[in-house]
């Protein structure tokens, strides 16, 4: 059911458009942070799927080392995640 | 622990998703942290309880993503199936659609990251990817905020 990129390209008709790839990849790249790709004009794709592997797995990284900060921070602190909400929301 | 949110993503299926903004996310996930604390987790391993927390932010991460997304949905499933409860269905799907060797490494690593990422079209692939990516930042941006505000009370 899944039509691959290559597969598409081939056939005559395909459904899926390399204007609509395009599209998409400079959707992604938009989401991504700046430092990864420089240049202005859009980058080719594989840069942009390169940088956005790349992103994603410090993202989840990320994710693990502040669990690990807040469980730290959850043991310490005797009291308040009221005061915490406090601060977040006001 | 999670079905509460599970609950209200699915009362929304119809709705644009009215849950996926900041606030509502870091409410969503100060509540999930709240309820790690209150289980008596604080009594186990920090290592455990790190999990506990992780598990929370993703979950939080895609239930205030909504049903419509497919990495949301493989997510809160996988997330979901964890515990063991229940049997393991085989993942067929997954398998299935494993790109044979010699394909594009980059779409394969990308597929592996982003969840549910095994069984999509191309395109599909890319724009779930984008709003991951997007979701993702914002649930980091959120815990970093917690961190800083925590350290400094």
């Amino acid at each position: 059911m899944s039509s691959r990129r290559n597969r598409a390209r081939q056939s005559g008709s395909s459904r899926i458009t390399d204007e609509q790839i395009n599209d998409l990849v400079s959707k992604l790249q938009s989401v991504l942070p700046e430092a990864g790709i420089r240049r202005n004009d859009r980058a080719s794709a594989a840069k942009v799927l390169q940088e956005t592997c790349n992103y994603i797995r410090s993202l989840h990284r990320e994710v693990d080392d502040l669990s690990e900060r807040l469980s730290k921070l959850l043991e310490e602190s005797s009291s308040d995640q009221a005061a915490i909400i406090r601060s977040l929301l006001m | 622990m999670y079905r509460r949110s599970f609950k209200d993503t699915r009362s929304s299926l119809g709705s644009p998703n009215p849950n996926f903004s900041k606030p509502m996310v870091a409410l969503r996930f100060l509540r999930a942290l709240s309820l790690v604390r209150r289980s008596g987790l604080g009594a186990c391993s920090p290592s455990y309880r790190a999990r506990g927390i992780r598990r929370a932010a993703y979950a939080c991460m895609a239930a205030s993503a909504g049903p419509r997304r497919a990495w949301s949905r493989a997510l809160l499933r996988k997330i979901r199936r964890r515990p063991g409860r229940g049997l393991r269905r085989p993942r067929a799907v997954i398998w299935r659609h494993r790109p044979v060797g010699g394909g594009d490494r980059l779409e394969v690593a990308l597929r592996r990251l982003v969840p549910g990422g095994g069984c999509m079209e191309y395109c599909r692939l890319l724009e779930e990817a984008a709003d991951y990516v997007k979701c993702l930042a914002m649930q980091v941006r959120l815990m970093q905020t917690i961190v800083d505000s925590a350290s400094h009370v």
